[in-house]
């Protein structure tokens, strides 16, 4: 019974969000723009992969998306460029299916934690990894997940997640992570 | 839950200092430095005092790079008073100046400490002084004659009798045999002696801030899971929460009055410059941009203020008056420069720039607009000058760890301060005290 009814919680779930994804195309025209520039590269088929083997998965998966590995939720930790704070093209449709699923469930809460690598002052860098998680943030909010849902932390570069100091362990601990 | 918090940080502050010193090395000192030697004390009294005040000073005047100390075993006589030296032995060993001194015991845990300070070449006593203390103020007894000789040959006040806040981190097994983290703000003498933990937590503490009177420290603690400024009573471990607005609250920095707390707070959408109002409880905003504004610093006279802005792009310095205006840039050599804070005089600002892709310690000159790269590094950060603005202090990386060092505002002389285990980070210079 138990099972049924989560069955069928996702199945409707997977329904809104695969209307969702359809529907995107007609919000405005940044969507618009961003699809187009996606059509010339991978993009395109990162996306429409993506999203269709999300749905496709759902038959299989019984659990919350949120559980589900192989879903694009499963991805919860986005990297940035340095000195930067703007989402990478690759990181677009993880953060879109996060702001999906949130949207979809007004209950559930999320905590974007903003890190920079130890480059630079520790203030500014504290400033630099909410940047980076505010801009997480808007993403979210533009696709309807509400102010409520969503705690931002900048922690700048004082939890690195790798404690070298090379390219890599950098490149690693300028990130937002979202936690639920 | 919070009153826990408070409860166990004072239990951990009270427990006793098993943290090693910090050791300092001169990596690099003056050439020319004044040939100096100081006698070991003489001694009256029943108990023989814990410190050897003679070694103190021999190791404070060595350790500015400015003196070449003369070792012990090279002594010809150990005169304890000024009628009992022959200023020849001391001409014979190309000796310039001369500390003589001795300690004695009055009543049962007092002591009076006399030294006097000597030019070999004239013949002639240049200061001395007869200075009461106690067994547990020797030590900073011979720090401030240390400081007295320092001013007396130097021609600015010594800045030996100060301390040193800063923040270390080691990796500590929890209660569950996992590793994590456990964040220490420490205050030490100047020296690295006496390091006191004052605050101690498994989340972020960030940019400690000495009150001009030098009782009390502003810092940022991520304890609740997010980022408070709280203000602690150094002697008493006394303390309060200050700011804790929606967003970050970084960044805290005394007036020199000490009657206002410049900081960064991002409670408006992103950082920017805010002066809390201690007495007051009033806030008000300084800067108002969409790019981050951060690490306030005022300057000694309290009109102004410099914060890092990256509003062009990258992160440069700005001025802006402390009671509000329109903001001026005041870097424009290297695309990196943070951090500034003022010489005591006003003149100088010291800052993190950026080089050839490190990261290091400078000096902007505010008049000629010249700035100076000081230190080594690919890492440095956090420069805070001594109070006499001779030495700036600065957090550097040595192999894998944070270590502290300092050097000189003209770039001569360079030391090394290290811990034994961890990292250490965020060095602090106290005001005078007062």
């Amino acid at each position: 019974m138990y099972k049924t009814v989560i069955t069928w919680v996702f199945i409707t779930l997977s329904v809104i969000l695969f209307a969702g994804c359809t529907s995107t195309p007609d919000k405005g025209p940044a969507d618009v723009t961003e699809r187009s520039t996606g059509a010339v590269g991978e993009g395109t088929d990162m996306q429409s992969g993506a999203m269709t083997s999300a749905a496709s998965q759902g038959a299989e998966w019984y659990g919350d998306p949120l559980e589900d590995p192989n879903s694009l939720l499963a991805t919860r930790v986005i990297y940035f460029e340095f000195d930067q704070s703007s989402i990478g093209m690759e990181y677009r449709d993880i953060v879109r299916a996060h702001a999906e699923y949130l949207a979809t469930h007004p209950q559930v809460l999320v905590r974007l934690e903003g890190h920079a690598d130890e480059r630079g002052t520790r203030e500014y860098n504290l400033g630099l990894g909410e940047s980076r998680a505010n801009a997480v943030r808007s993403i979210m909010m533009a696709e309807g997940v509400s102010d409520e849902q969503i705690v931002v932390v900048s922690y700048g570069e004082e939890r690195a997640a790798s404690f070298e100091h090379n390219e890599e362990a950098w490149a690693l601990n300028r990130r937002v992570e979202l936690i639920y | 839950m919070q009153q826990q918090i408070f409860f166990f940080l004072i239990f951990l502050a009270l427990l006793p200092p098993v943290q090693a010193d910090l050791t300092i090395e001169i990596t690099e000192g003056v050439e020319g430095a004044f040939p100096i030697a100081v006698v070991p004390f003489g001694w009256q009294g029943k108990t023989q005092p814990s410190e050897d005040v003679a070694a103190i000073i021999n190791a404070d005047l060595h350790r500015s790079g400015r003196f070449k100390t003369l070792p012990q075993v090279d002594m010809l006589s150990r005169p304890t008073s000024g009628d009992q030296v022959e200023f020849k032995d001391w001409r014979a060993l190309d000796t310039e100046y001369l500390v003589v001194g001795q300690v004695q015991q009055s009543g049962v845990k007092g002591y009076t400490v006399r030294f006097q300070l000597f030019d070999v070449y004239r013949g002639e006593q240049l200061t001395g002084y007869s200075i009461p203390t106690t067994e547990s103020n020797l030590r900073s007894t011979a720090h401030r004659i240390a400081d007295l000789i320092y001013e007396k040959l130097m021609g600015v006040p010594g800045a030996f009798a100060t301390r040193v806040a800063y923040i270390t981190s080691v990796q500590v097994t929890g209660v569950q045999g996992q590793p994590k983290s456990r964040i220490d703000l420490r205050v030490a003498d100047a020296d690295g002696h006496n390091p006191q933990t004052i605050v101690s937590s498994s989340e972020p503490l960030m940019s400690p801030a000495w009150s001009p009177d030098g009782r009390k420290i502003a810092y940022v603690s991520f304890e609740e899971g997010r980022s408070a400024i709280y203000i602690q009573e150094v002697f008493t471990g006394q303390r309060q929460k200050v700011t804790a607005y929606k967003g970050i609250n970084g960044a805290p920095a005394w007036s020199p009055d000490g009657r206002k707390l410049a900081m960064a707070l991002s409670k408006g959408g992103n950082l920017d410059i805010y002066v809390f109002d201690l007495a007051r409880k009033t806030l008000k905003q300084l800067t108002r941009h969409y790019a981050i504004d951060t690490e306030p610093a005022w300057s000694p006279d309290g009109r102004k203020i410099a914060f890092t802005s990256d509003r062009g792009g990258k992160p440069q310095i700005y001025e802006v008056p402390s009671y509000g205006g329109t903001a001026k840039r005041l870097t424009f050599q290297n695309a990196y420069n943070a951090r500034a804070s003022y010489s005591t005089d006003g003149k100088l600002l010291a800052l993190v720039t950026r080089e050839d892709g490190n990261y290091r310690i400078g000096t902007l000159d505010l008049e000629s607009g010249l700035l100076q790269v000081l230190s080594r590094g690919n890492l440095d950060e956090s420069p805070s000058f001594a109070p006499n603005g001779s030495m700036i202090i600065y957090a550097s990386k040595a192999g894998h760890r944070g270590v502290l060092a300092a050097v000189s505002v003209d770039g001569r002389v360079r030391q090394r301060l290290a811990l034994q285990e961890g990292d250490v980070r965020e060095p602090v210079w106290s005001p005078f005290e007062k």
